[in-house]
């Protein structure tokens, strides 16, 4: 039986690996996140066979809680909300771990017997890990929800009390190697990882919180895998490390977007950077004079261009404008206008993001093109549509040393013959080259483009 | 005893290794579903969640595990379910927009 369910974990984690394999290709990552949810089930089924396990009632009642709570949350989350559910997500996962190390060190702790050390190693892990990633994963939610201060709340001698934390977290699972039958030690250490998680996110910038969310995603794959080590389970481990080199890529990824290093997210305190030096960022750019348009002179521009490449940022998102901006690309593309989408890395609030809003708006995705890919298309675009985004075509990332995003890749809409900005606020930092700018909300806006193009104005 | 964790930890760094090499090759435009999809793989936890509660050791024991069952299952059917919710809008091609 044992070796039953040893296969069936073995299963389990083939089953995770082609599933992430499938995700290579929109054409069959849904199949693939099936057949992960298939090992997932087969994993659970195996580990029922479990005769070690003698009351199945619990499991039962926990299960069916936690599966009611999970499916409630991923039916009426809305896209725009979804770092804040992948940062829940990631923090019940590490909850999780940090119960089972706790559990098990309850379970295994008699008054004056020691435990073995390399289940005793993995449990504080397991429980430290856990801990952080569970408060981590919450404030970082907290923050993107806005229920929480998204800007940096710093407090002095913040990193020393980071660490000297850290480090009496580690002395006291050392304590415990010794002398472990002190529950009070054991229950203050749990409290010290989570009050680390807190601190460790509370100073990072809202803007920052892709980098963290991915961060938060690779901890909870080490706590899972950690918690393998407590239980020496080969499954848990395998499918603790996939997660966890998923979320290191990710990050590596968003940083280099950002043209940070990971060591400067963390300890930068980045929001607070970019407040203080406000919006002098573009002063080094040759600014081409801003002004204000009409819609009806953004409809023309746009009306007669052969190709426009339409550039989303969050503000888009946060306008609900992603509909009407497909409209109007619809409206455009029936008049022979070639529509692309030019997606910066870190559009949205976590990577890919922005791409997951447009597919909800069914914008085709073939025609969503990444940074590297569209930046030389920029040069024989007519009409660069700006929606919502700052950094990421901010020229100042070019050739302005003392911004705070100087040399982040961004996207080349300078190049292109017209550029209209639409947003709420015409940041000057921002505008350096900004040909029209169109006021309101650009919800509005796109609705009054689309109405002239629709009129004979443009015909 | 020590040569247990170590083969533990030989697994462990492999199956990085195989983790690195497979989400390399996910595209950008799939980053998001990546990461909540992978986020229910690390619910896996609910082996080890599951084993905990079942074991009847001590009550408080027991308590923990069923609440680290809950959270697991939190994790494993929000993750699966919302990441197929988002790949499904990405299966979705209108041929009518060329």
């Amino acid at each position: 039986m044992a070796a039953l369910i040893e296969l069936a974990y073995l299963a389990a984690a083939a089953l995770f690996i082609i599933g992430l394999k499938r995700m290579a290709s929109p054409a069959t990552a849904r199949a693939g996140n099936f057949l992960s949810a298939v090992g997932m089930l087969i994993a659970i089924v195996g580990t029922l066979l479990d005769r070690h396990i003698v009351s199945f009632q619990w499991i039962v009642v926990g299960g069916a809680i936690g599966s009611g709570l999970g499916l409630w949350m991923a039916r009426a989350v809305r896209m725009t909300a979804m770092p804040q559910m992948v940062g829940i997500l990631n923090g019940f996962g590490g909850g999780a771990s940090q119960l089972v190390g706790a559990a098990e060190w309850h379970r295994l702790m008699q008054p004056g017997a020691l435990l073995p050390l390399d289940t005793a190693v993995s449990i504080y892990m397991s429980t430290l890990i856990g801990g952080v990633t569970f408060a981590g994963s919450m404030v970082a939610a907290g923050k993107l929800q806005e229920i929480v201060p998204g800007r940096p709340v710093l407090f002095p001698f913040q990193h020393l009390f980071n660490l000297v934390l850290f480090l009496g977290g580690a002395a006291m699972g050392m304590y415990l190697l010794i002398s472990p039958g002190r529950p009070e030690v054991f229950a203050a250490m749990n409290v010290a990882a989570l009050l680390l998680g807190v601190l460790l996110v509370i100073p990072i910038g809202g803007a920052d919180m892709p980098v963290v969310i991915c961060l938060l995603n690779s901890y909870s794959g080490l706590a899972a895998a950690t918690t393998g080590f407590v239980i020496s389970n080969h499954g848990l481990i395998i499918s603790g490390a996939l997660v966890g080199a998923s979320g290191i890529i990710l990050t590596q990824i968003m940083c280099r977007a950002m043209n940070r290093s990971f060591t400067n997210v963390l300890f930068g305190g980045f929001g607070a950077a970019i407040a203080a030096s406000g919006g002098s960022g573009g002063r080094g750019a040759a600014p081409r004079g801003v002004r204000e348009t009409s819609a009806e002179e953004a409809a023309l521009l746009l009306g007669y261009a052969r190709s426009v490449i339409v550039v989303p940022g969050y503000g888009l998102a946060v306008a609900q404008a992603q509909h009407q901006v497909r409209e109007l690309a619809d409206l455009l593309e029936k008049r022979g206008v070639e529509v692309k989408y030019a997606i910066h890395p870190v559009a949205g609030r976590m990577p890919g993001h922005m791409n997951v809003l447009l597919a909800e708006a069914n914008v085709p995705y073939p025609k969503l093109f990444d940074m590297e890919q569209i930046n030389p298309a920029f040069e024989w675009t007519d009409v660069a549509l700006v929606v919502g985004a700052n950094d990421v075509v901010n020229p100042a990332a070019r050739n302005t040393p003392n911004s705070p995003i100087y040399g982040m890749p961004i996207l080349d809409v300078d190049k292109a013959r017209h550029v209209i900005f639409l947003k709420r606020s015409l940041n000057p930092g921002f505008a350096g080259n900004s040909v029209l700018h169109g006021s309101g909300p650009c919800d509005q806006d796109f609705r009054a483009i689309c109405v002239y193009l629709r009129s004979s104005a443009v015909a | 005893m020590m040569e247990g964790l170590v083969i533990l930890l030989v697994i462990f760094v492999l199956a990085m290794f195989v983790g690195l090499e497979v989400v390399t090759k996910v595209p950008a435009r799939l980053h998001t579903p990546l990461m909540s999809g992978s986020n229910a793989i690390s619910g896996i936890t609910i082996i080890g969640s599951t084993v905990v509660a079942g074991l009847g050791a001590t009550k408080l024991a027991t308590v923990l595990g069923v609440i680290a069952v809950a959270f697991a299952m939190i994790n494993v059917v929000g993750g699966y379910v919302v990441t197929d919710r988002m790949l499904q809008m990405f299966k979705k091609k209108p041929e009518g927009g060329k």
